[in-house]
């Protein structure tokens, strides 16, 4: 019998790259399972990714996929969305990709509220190039090149896009693919700019350069440092400062950039424009 | 030494539970993290459903599992 | 003779705005772009004129996602296009490089602008033609070509996509500001009179498309995304499937076959003009608003009796070896006058095979060169030679 990961996996691209214990895995299942859900016809699925150890999940999903460079997943899969609003582009970066060298491309989709769901996996690190440390370092703990510990100050993902004008935003887990999924499942269905953050590992560079040694202790410590938006809400500030909060953030309606330039083609059409 | 096969199933009356042996890295999320203690590693680490009598079929090895290396699924009871 | 010949339809354009009608014309349903002097009237123009069509233009945040959008736009189906001047151009070219390696059509204009760095913004060059040929790292192959006239601008326009579509890869318009910023008169064509060539599609279902696989003029057929043809484009070294590669026999045969494929159609490729070359002894070869300046040169030279002619270059990359080498086994003395200091005059002097001399005439301080200096340096090789 053929499972739903079966159905939309290219066979051939399997056993795939990533490392034992690597959630890049347990996040393409999520998505998987999210899209199997919502019943998508396939043929108008497209996902785009940038460039990293997690962006090499469009090659392995059979939907028109894109792997495209470093930091720029969103800007192509904008163009794409643009030409052809009824396709549904999932873009998937890494948090190197999506906020380094992609930061300002993130903060105008969200912006334009492009339709578009953008999903991170964020294992806090670069992985491919060995354990760099990214903008979504936590301050204090190690990289291949914070070999003192980081002193930069981490972004928090979820509030920046809240702040730069997403219209759904959560934030899920690979400890809790489940939750992952439905997550996903509301931010594929939302109008306009969505985002879900996916707290996840990377036991060869993360783990190894802050002693959390194995793919277990990594699933361990993700449970440790993520509470319940609920339960967030009651911490102290001390103690947010090591936790993460888990759930759904914002989720509102406000009109999506594909549909707005509807309204200019009308426009141009029917009077002309100023010129 | 003897051959596995690429895709081991194990069977009782209930639950069907598969692995596939080509595609597990030994990473032993699954084993670990079952809660009724279903699985055991093999010497390569890959899990056995020793216990497969005490699964739940809650299907959390199968999502959690980062290489699609291994499936749960329920098995009809039959009335003969 | 039909008395009822055609009213030709004339308009007074100028050169970037020429570029946007050509584009029109063409079928560009998709523009791209971020403000940079002087090409932004390109922008303009398609911000005003693409929704009348039903097109789409998006002012992005920077030249990288221009560029970006440019391609998913046309790997969604949409004719596209982005305009920019050389600050803008170095943006582009890692995004360029994915568009040339995946054989994605898109036609990217540069407004050529004094360089380097913020240089001069409102005076022309020609200082960014070895970067049109080589700006994005690798080997890869390019075509660019370089209008003289506004009214060039338009067909060339009509041309680049022509071209992009037809060999599915970036076509680079070369403009400078002189020509960018001209008024000219055009003569525009009928739209039944324009040749628009679409990309081919595949012809195969889906199971059995190959996005890489040639025909035999070299280019594959191209399913755009959402057509019901699943498949898998990425920057790394890929498969004729689309899916990453790393042995050493695809990955050479895949990097030739996207130079092959326009090798194979260069003499299709090839565009240029020949402006008294029969009875020459030194021979002009220009391009882009200086071959406006070495027309007149050539007149001039004739009329003290100087055997001078012109080799006008239009298409610039692929280079025109052949013509060149032909050229250089006619005539004494080639001299390359150009806004730089000396680019395209290598690949002239590459070509001649020391079959003749080659001499350069550059200037690279923001002014046009003017016919009299041209002739001025033809008269000083003229004493050189005596």
């Amino acid at each position: 019998m053929k499972t739903v990961i079966d159905r939309y996996i290219r066979e051939e691209m399997f056993p795939h790259i990533w490392c034992p214990g690597c959630g890049n895995g347990i996040v393409l299942g999520a998505i998987i399972r999210a899209i199997d859900d919502l019943n998508w016809d396939r043929d108008k699925i497209v996902a785009v990714s940038g460039i990293g150890c997690s962006s090499r999940i469009t090659g392995y999903v059979d939907f028109c996929t894109m792997n495209t460079v470093h930091g720029r997943a969103l800007p192509f899969a904008t163009g794409i969305k643009m030409a052809n609003s009824d396709l549904k582009v999932i873009v998937i970066m890494g948090d190197g990709d999506c906020l380094a060298i992609g930061g300002n491309h993130f903060i105008h989709a969200a912006r334009r509220n492009i339709d578009l769901t953008a999903i991170i996996i964020n294992n806090m690190i670069y992985g491919m190039t060995g354990g760099q440390y990214s903008p979504l370092t936590p301050t204090t703990k190690f990289g291949s090149t914070a070999p003192y510990g980081n002193i930069d100050q981490s972004f928090d993902l979820c509030e920046l896009a809240i702040a730069a004008g997403a219209s759904y935003v959560a934030r899920g887990t690979i400890f809790d693919p489940r939750q992952s999924t439905s997550l996903m499942k509301k931010a594929l269905d939302k109008k306009g700019f969505s985002v879900v953050e996916i707290i996840s590992d990377c036991p060869v560079s993360y783990g190894k350069m802050n002693k959390i040694k194995s793919p277990i202790d990594m699933l361990k410590w993700i449970k440790d440092i993520t509470v319940s938006k609920k339960a967030w809400e009651g911490l102290s500030p001390d103690e947010k400062k090591e936790k993460y909060a888990i759930g759904e953030f914002l989720s509102k309606d406000r009109p999506d950039y594909t549909e707005l330039y509807e309204e200019i083609i009308k426009k141009a059409q029917e009077t002309g424009g100023n010129k | 030494m003897k051959q596995k096969k690429l895709l081991e199933v194990h069977q009782n009356n209930s639950v069907k539970i598969s692995v596939r042996r080509e595609w597990c890295k030994s990473c032993g999320i699954c084993i670990e993290f079952c809660p009724k203690d279903v699985l055991v590693p093999d010497d390569q680490l890959k899990p056995i459903p020793e216990n497969i009598d005490a699964c739940i079929k809650c299907g959390l090895c199968e999502l959690r599992c980062p290489d699609f290396a291994i499936t749960v699924e329920g098995v009809e009871e039959k009335d003969e | 003779m039909n008395n009822l010949k055609k009213k030709k339809n004339i308009k007074l354009l100028q050169g970037n705005e020429a570029c946007a009608e050509g584009a029109l014309l063409a079928g560009v349903k998709f523009f791209a772009g971020y403000p940079i002097t002087p090409s932004t009237e390109i922008a303009e123009n398609m911000a005003r004129k693409l929704p009348k069509i039903g097109g789409k233009f998006i002012q992005m945040e920077d030249e990288i996602a221009s560029m970006a959008a440019v391609i998913g736009a046309s790997i969604a189906g949409l004719k596209s296009l982005t305009a920019t001047s050389g600050p803008g151009m170095c943006l582009k070219q890692e995004n360029l490089g994915f568009a040339i390696f995946n054989e994605i059509p898109c036609v990217v204009v540069n407004a050529q602008r004094g360089g380097p760095s913020t240089g001069l913004p409102t005076k022309p060059s020609q200082g960014d033609m070895m970067q049109a040929r080589w700006g994005t790292h690798g080997d890869h192959p390019v075509i660019a070509l370089a209008p003289s006239t506004v009214n060039e601008i338009l067909t060339l326009t009509i041309k680049a996509f022509n071209f992009s579509e037809k060999y599915r890869t970036p076509v680079i318009l070369l403009l400078d500001e002189v020509i960018a910023h001209m008024r000219e008169k055009v003569e525009m064509p009928a739209p039944e009179d324009i040749e628009v060539i679409n990309r081919k599609k595949p012809t195969v279902p889906p199971e059995e498309y190959l996005p890489f696989k040639p025909d035999e003029d070299g280019v594959p057929p191209m399913a755009n995304f959402g057509e019901g043809y699943p498949y898998h484009i990425t920057g790394l070294a890929h498969s004729e499937k689309g899916l990453p590669i790393s042995d050493s026999q695809q990955i050479d045969h895949f990097i030739r076959r996207i130079h092959d494929k326009i090798q194979k159609n260069i003499k299709d490729i090839l565009i240029y003009e020949k402006y008294l070359l029969e009875d020459a002894d030194t021979a002009l070869i220009a391009y882009g608003s200086v071959a406006r300046a070495a027309e007149r040169t050539v007149k001039l030279a004739r009329e003290k009796g100087l055997k001078v002619g012109l080799l006008k270059l239009i298409t610039i990359w692929p280079f025109p070896d052949e013509i060149i080498n032909k050229l250089a086994h006619k005539v004494n003395l080639i001299i390359v006058p150009e806004m730089n200091l000396g680019q395209i005059v290598l690949e002239v002097e590459r070509a001649s095979q020391g079959k003749c001399r080659v001499v350069p005439y550059g200037r690279v301080d923001g002014e046009l060169i003017n016919p009299i200096e041209i002739l001025g340096k033809i008269q000083e090789q003229e004493e050189i030679k005596k």
